[in-house]
């Protein structure tokens, strides 16, 4: 059975809360931490961007897989905040981590689904017997513009996931995707930020996907959510995945483990991937997972998982993720975030 | 830095590949053509560890226009566990809580951008353990 042999997560250890943002925009916090269910977000250091990020993640994914880089056929990378418009980031990282030059590596978009795609991608080329191991990573430093409710989500982490078919932590049983064009949040080349369309970004988008993925992909596995552990989804804040969950037919102690958005804010590509990487660290032999992520556009992409006994031997070999969102964490204020984020017009 | 320096350096910056000397196993980082030891030439190349310990520092306040918005920051010399000394970033780091014998370990990060259009520039910095 093919899943994921190794996995890894990084987050920033800047933050910001959202009492900061709301005072400069003359907005009350209450009324957004209420309606968003968002308390602070990570803010990358002026030296991060999505390929650290993924490296960082990459590095701990090595070291719960134990196994030689050289054998890993592919790594792709998913992002909406690649730093390069032309150069894969993926690059970097195989010759950071030892992998290739014997590889395929590409970086993929998709707004916040891009990481579940390459997850996707990577388990789909290891079944089909294309290589022992690819690698799948969802990052981002995410963009929002100055003012926007984005601001206060729009934040910096990311996870890594290596398929293969030995000594499997997370056997992959299902997937389905369900994609259309429903144009509910977009970036134009060249421009800094994205923008979206306010509430059309709920129901018609995020729902209709997300929900659509999930009930086929129960239908397909022939399971019900209650036979589920724990499920993970898209995180834009921190009140549709529980809307999304109550639809489905999950109860808020399944989605607890994963719903790490209220601290971390909205990782877009790296957010259910985090929310998964979460799940893996307490997981135990037997578990299933249900997991499905949301990019705008629109899709969403669904996984059935089912842990293995192999997990405990791994999970304390690289740092887990709810340790990085509440340890040594590293306050900004509103001008520092500003500078951190690059949204200060500066002289060339 | 311009991209062929910058691309022939990427072993060192990215992986910390050392020459180690096959005759008196001292460690040379970056690689050398000659032992400093022993003066002879044939090595293997090894990875060092990335963990170390912090031998001195000092704090940047004044930088040059590369690193204009950047400062203050932490430089220092870390000694890895390899025996390798080098010059680093120490990134995250409340200045306070910085001291002389700390542990340290070494982190992918972002160096430096060739302006606005350039290359980024990866690398190596210490963040404390």
């Amino acid at each position: 059975m093919v899943g994921i042999v190794g996995y890894g997560s990084y987050l920033p250890r800047y933050r910001i809360k959202v009492e900061n943002i709301a005072k400069e925009w003359g907005s009350d916090p209450e009324v957004i931490k209420r309606g968003l269910q968002l308390f602070e977000k990570t803010v990358p250091g002026l030296d991060e961007d999505t390929i650290t990020i993924s490296v960082e993640a990459a590095r701990n994914a090595l070291k719960r897989a134990g196994i030689n880089p050289q054998d890993i056929g592919a790594v792709y990378i998913g992002s909406e905040s690649h730093p390069y418009a032309v150069k894969p980031s993926a690059t970097i990282l195989i010759d950071a981590l030892g992998i290739g030059p014997h590889v395929h590596v590409a970086s993929y978009e998709f707004a916040c689904k891009a990481g579940t795609e390459a997850m996707y991608v990577a388990y789909s080329l290891v079944k089909a017997g294309e290589m022992k191991y690819a690698m799948g990573i969802g990052a981002d430093t995410s963009q929002g513009a100055p003012g926007d409710a984005l601001e206060y989500s729009a934040s910096a982490g990311g996870a890594a996931f290596i398929m293969g078919s030995e000594n499997v932590v997370a056997e992959i049983l299902f997937t389905n995707s369900y994609t259309s064009d429903t144009p509910d949040f977009w970036r134009r080349e060249h421009e800094f930020y994205p923008r979206h369309a306010a509430r059309f970004t709920g129901e018609p988008a995020y729902f209709k996907h997300l929900v659509s993925a999930g009930k086929a992909l129960l239908e397909k596995s022939k399971m019900k959510p209650s036979d589920f552990k724990y499920c993970v989804f898209h995180m834009p804040n921190g009140k549709f995945p529980q809307m999304a969950a109550k639809q489905l037919g999950f109860a808020k102690e399944q989605m607890e483990v994963g719903w790490i958005v209220p601290w971390m804010g909205n990782t877009y590509s790296g957010s259910s991937p985090t929310g998964l990487a979460a799940i893996l660290d307490v997981a135990s032999p037997g578990d299933l997972i249900f997991m499905v992520s949301f990019g705008s556009g629109a899709g969403s992409d669904g996984f059935v998982y089912r842990v293995t006994d192999k997990i405990k031997d791994v999970q304390n070999k690289a740092p887990k993720l709810r340790d990085q969102l509440d340890k040594d964490k590293i306050y900004l204020d509103y001008g520092q975030y500003a500078k951190y984020r690059g949204k200060i017009i500066l002289n060339e | 830095m311009i991209s062929p320096k910058y691309h022939r350096e990427i072993p060192q910056r990215y992986r910390l590949e050392a020459g180690k000397c096959k005759a008196c196993s001292n460690i040379s980082f970056p690689p050398r053509l000659v032992c400093p030891e022993c003066g002879k030439n044939e090595f293997e190349t090894v990875r060092l560890n990335g963990e170390g310990k912090l031998l001195t520092y000092t704090i940047i306040r004044v930088a040059s226009d590369k690193f204009f918005g950047k400062t203050p920051f932490a430089v220092g010399i870390v000694e890895l566990k390899d025996g390798v000394k080098l010059t680093t970033q120490i990134a995250d780091v409340d200045f306070d809580k910085i001291k002389i014998g700390i542990k340290v370990k070494l982190v992918f990060r972002k160096i430096q951008d060739e302006g606005k259009s350039g290359l980024h520039c990866y690398g190596y910095k210490a963040v404390l353990v």
